[in-house]
């Protein structure tokens, strides 16, 4: 893109320089003294186009009105169009009101505006492009303003001017937004060192970025701001103080590092939010924006994820031919062209090697004889076993969540037990992996298809485990619901006593002067939630940096360092140096955005937290690939699995959304923190809303929307259409199928008739014994130039003419071969791209490039 | 871009382009930047861009290569000019010898003969759509426009 952007800023410059000295040279090629006034003041203001080209209508008023008649005024077009006949196109200077001529000319300029924007895409020279967009340029510039008519003119050139400046402001902006793109230069570095796979992690990395810094922006504009800005202040209420109990402890780091203290009392979580209805001078409505934020971060990430998937499945074109090519590809697509590096070219150069060599093993030994039976029997040992250790982790994760909820009851409880959740968690994320890989070996499947397969299980393990633990999540939560009842019955009756007690002794206080902090509270179950999902995504910040520092750059400091007195070459043999692990880093990515997705409903802040966790993995994980990784032996395709992360980042969006989603709907909301307390359900609030700050009638529209005789047809409907297009893009599939078997059948039904002279039409084979050698030679291109044109009927009647011929003898000879010579030129009256080539090879050449790419693009179409 | 193209030989280039010099550089300095130097293929790139056939390129020259490298060729342009770059012999079509001097130029000669002529006739057999034993334009666009990272790897960012 940069190179785009410069190439046009290039252009442009080229251009504003160059085209002075153009219309220089057209001022020199023009006769009239007056149009060259009229060119040079064009020349010197370049973007005051309009005033100028008013200057020249109402010249050419001027001119118009000096004539007769009409028949006169087309006289003096036509002579001027002769004298300047030997300039340029674009120094003619003429103006007809005719209709005709009126529509041919501004037919002339829509083609000339058309050239000028397919410009990027012809296979011309620079320079010549560059030439025909001044020229194309120019054109249109002329004759726009003489497009309108009458007193329309000025307005249509106005209009003219504003339709071109927006252009150019567009443009402008696009290159602006191209520039503001960021870290386009460390990624070129690292796809220079290590190939465009590698590369395309770090792509995927920034997309997220951009992502989360949206969803960020949103929550953060949105519900954060507004209830520190206009809500109460810290201290003023419960659920803003830290409880008198935890006071003492509440700024401890290691309270603060498991986010209890004060931090759990702030704006970060769920449970700081006030119920007011509206807060603040602008009333605003603080529960229903952070319902209404809550549910758009889900549907923005949605919109987005799908849209990327859309833009990739359109850049994929057929992968229907995959085995067809497998050589061809090999040879002219392995080379990656972006390599700047010695060593990665080294690399490559080996990885080619031995691609090649591996192709030809294939290729050379046909069907292996091997074992089926012994095959499948290892495949399903293999998933049997890694079905187990799913099993088996999933077993772990959840008996040490419920081990962990006797431990929060307990005293004294070191760090272990209480971080023992997330280390189990995350060292099962790191060794479970390799394990999977050592045991899919047993499988001997291709190398692409074993990728797949890994990828998929690795899946499975981190849902199964992300799953088990909100299992547990949720078991907790039940139990803090049950404990809130408790906590409400004591203070209904705390505040009841004291009201008693108020009565008696006649003092008209009506609440409890009691202090915040000391209000008994309610376990809030949201924040806990909130804090878990937290303490987890931090957990897995700091072992993903924690195995990045120790996992390559502490083994490739000790592979460099003590390889000079080891026994044997740690570089070549065991440790080495790693190399990315591309899968694992973009599965830990969509895992983490997963948890974002669940947690950013119970902690506003964990959105933040992800976008800083982005940023600097994105500098240090550049930092620690181009320092202690060794490029892939192995070519990792880029473009085929990007659809594929897309589609698990979909896959996770889903599975997230679902857990929130049941929570919203069916937990009552703490009675004593966040914005939803003292409703029944949280939902609850866009009840109210519509109830009380619309106008009547759009409850009305509401509860018409809302009656499920409406929804369950709405959602038929969408069924339908579902299957429906489910089923055109079925037929277009076959369709397309249909028509490259069709291909296919063709070609190969050409390659029999070369081959197999056995199976073609008995007639052509006649004749072709019949042919001498040397009108074989001529036959020769000619039918190859049939078969490109795919009508054998043609060669029939030409042939029997040439067989006629023959039959006469010898005088006959240039009879026949006039009777070649008009058939090529048939050939050439249809598309001009396939008949051009073949009979006159010669005399393409001497023409040079120009003439020839047109024909070659041509086909291209 | 153009400030690469000057850095490649400052003495050379003018910073001022309007009385449109006739500059060109030879193909050493071309062949030395770092984007190319590692490209096997980066004489015939030269060659193929330049607008004699030498490997000396004009600015415009190099503005045609990179725009034709760039990300947002068209298929059908990259294509057209990658069939130009390994057509080494200039006839416009690849036959066995240019398949063959790719081959060693992909392997740095790491293959032995049998398994290069074997490749080549591999090629030949799955690309050849017309049968003349070597690949003519149309052959070559309708097997590279199917392969599923062409675009990716032709491909250079400046």
């Amino acid at each position: 893109k940069d190179n785009e952007e410069e190439e046009s800023k290039e252009e442009e410059s080229c251009s504003h320089q160059n085209r002075p000295s153009r219309r220089k040279n057209h001022q020199r090629e023009n006769s009239s003294g007056e149009k060259a006034g009229v060119e040079g003041n064009r020349q010197r203001e370049r973007g005051k186009k309009a005033p100028t080209k008013d200057q020249k209508e109402s010249e050419n008023k001027e001119k118009k009105t000096n004539k007769k008649g009409k028949d006169e005024e087309n006289k003096q077009k036509t002579d001027r169009k002769n004298s300047s006949s030997s300039a340029s196109s674009t120094s003619s200077d003429e103006e007809s009101l005719s209709e005709e001529e009126l529509a041919m000319l501004m037919e002339q300029v829509e083609q000339k505006k058309k050239l000028i924007s397919t410009m990027r895409n012809k296979p011309w020279r620079m320079v010549k492009k560059l030439s025909v967009l001044r020229e194309a340029q120019a054109f249109v510039e002329k004759f726009e303003g003489a497009l309108g008519k009458g007193k329309g003119k000025k307005l249509y050139a106005y209009k003219m001017m504003m339709a071109k400046k927006w252009v150019k402001f567009k443009r402008d902006f696009d290159n602006f937004k191209t520039q503001c793109i960021p870290w386009e230069m460390k990624i070129k570095e690292v796809e220079s060192h290590f190939g465009s796979s590698v590369a395309s992690y770090f792509i995927f990395l920034r997309w997220m970025y951009g992502v989360n810094l949206v969803l960020f922006g949103l929550i953060f504009g949105l519900v954060i701001i507004p209830e520190v800005l206009m809500g109460m202040p810290y201290g003023s209420m419960p659920r803003k103080t830290v409880p008198r109990a935890e006071q003492a402890t509440a700024m401890d780091f290691s309270v603060l590092w498991d986010f209890e203290g004060y931090i759990k009392y702030s704006a970060l979580f769920y449970g700081y939010y006030n119920n007011q209805r509206t807060i603040g001078w602008l009333k605003y409505r603080l529960p229903m924006a952070y319902f209404m934020v809550g549910i758009s971060v889900f549907g923005y990430s949605l919109m987005v994820v799908i849209r990327s998937m859309a833009r990739n499945a359109n850049e994929s074109t057929a992968d229907g031919d995959d085995k067809n090519f497998i050589f061809s590809w090999k040879m002219f697509t392995s080379w990656d062209y972006l390599i700047g590096n010695p060593e990665t070219a080294d690399n490559k150069f080996a990885s080619i090697t031995t691609s090649f060599k591996e192709s030809i093993v294939d290729e050379q030994e046909s069907n292996k004889d091997e074992n089926i039976h012994l095959r499948r029997f290892l495949r399903v040992l293999a998933n049997v076993l890694i079905i187990c250790c799913l099993c088996g982790s999933g077993y772990l994760i959840y008996f040490v969540v419920k081990r962990s909820q006797t431990f929060s009851k307990m005293q004294n409880v070191g760090w272990y037990e209480r971080n023992e959740v997330e280390i189990v968690m995350s060292l099962l994320g790191m060794f479970c992996p390799p394990l999977f890989e050592t045991i899919a070996a047993l499988e001997n499947y291709h190398p692409r298809i074993g990728l797949k397969w890994q990828l998929g299980r690795i899946f499975a393990l981190f849902l199964g485990n992300l799953y088990t633990f909100l299992l547990a999540l949720m078991d907790d939560v039940n139990e803090k619901l049950a404990e809130e009842d408790l906590v409400k019955n004591i203070t209904h009756w705390a505040l009841l006593s004291y009201h008693n007690s108020s009565v008696e002794n006649g003092s008209a206080a009506t609440s409890p002067p009691l202090d915040p902090a000391d209000v008994p509270r309610g376990p809030c179950w949201e924040t806990t939630v909130g804090i878990e999902f937290v303490r987890l995504t931090v957990s897995d910040i700091l072992v993903t940096y924690i195995t990045i520092l120790v996992g390559d750059f502490i083994r490739a400091c000790f592979v460099r360092f003590v390889n000079y007195c080891w026994c044997w070459d740690l570089e070549a043999g065991f440790p080495s140096y790693a190399e990315f692990d591309i899968s694992g880093n973009v599965l830990g990515l969509v895992f983490n955005q997963g948890m974002i997705w669940m947690g950013s409903f119970y902690a506003p802040g964990l959105v933040g937290i992800n976008v800083l966790r982005l940023l600097t993995s994105m500098y240090f994980q550049c930092w620690a690939v181009m320092s202690s990784n060794v490029p892939h032996e192995r070519v990792f395709k880029a473009s085929k699995s990007n659809n594929f992360y897309m589609g698990l980042l979909l896959l996770i969006l889903f599975l997230s959304l679902l857990p929130v989603a049941y929570t919203i709907m069916s937990l009552p909301p703490s009675f004593d923190c966040g914005p939803f307390s003292g409703k029944k359900r949280m939902y609850d609030v866009i009840q109210e809303t519509i109830e009380l700050d619309f106008p009547l009638f759009v409850a009305k529209i509401f509860s018409y929307v809302a009656n499920p005789g409406l929804i369950i047809p709405a959602i038929l409907l969408m069924v339908l259409a579902i299957y429906y297009l489910n089923a055109v893009a079925e037929a277009y599939q076959r369709a397309n199928a249909e028509l490259k078997k069709k291909m296919q059948m063709q070609r190969e039904e050409e390659k029999n008739k070369r081959n197999n002279k056995a199976s073609t039409n008995p007639m052509l084979q006649d004749l072709e014994d019949l042919f001498t050698p040397s009108t074989k030679r001529e036959s020769a291109p000619k039918q190859a130039e049939d078969k490109k044109v795919e009508s054998p009927n043609r060669t029939i009647p030409v042939e029997k003419q040439g067989k006629a011929a023959a039959l006469d003898g010898s005088p006959m000879m240039g009879g026949r071969g006039a009777a070649f010579t008009p058939p090529p030129h048939v050939f050439m009256t249809q598309p001009p791209m396939l008949g051009i080539r073949m009979p006159y090879p010669g005399q393409l050449r001497p023409r040079g490039h120009l003439p020839g790419p047109v024909p070659g693009w041509g086909r291209g179409q | 871009l153009f400030y690469r193209y000057r850095d490649l030989a400052p003495q050379l280039v003018p910073l001022d382009y309007t009385d449109k010099p006739d500059v060109t550089l030879p193909y050493e300095l071309i062949g030395s930047m770092p984007e190319l130097k590692d490209n096997p293929f980066r004489q015939r790139i030269a060659e193929v861009f330049s607008a004699n056939g030498d490997g000396n390129m004009t600015l415009d020259d190099f503005l045609d290569m990179f725009s034709v490298l760039s990300e947002m060729a068209p298929r059908d342009l990259k294509a057209y000019y990658a069939f130009k770059i390994y057509d080494f012999n200039n006839d416009d079509y690849i036959c066995k010898s240019d398949l063959e001097k790719t081959v060693n130029k992909l392997t740095r000669n790491e293959l032995t003969p049998e398994e290069v002529s074997l490749v080549c006739e591999k090629v030949i057999y799955e690309a050849d759509a017309d049968n003349d034993g070597k690949l003519s334009l149309e052959d070559f666009q309708h097997m590279i426009i199917r392969a599923p990272d062409f675009l990716s790897t032709f491909h250079i960012r400046i």
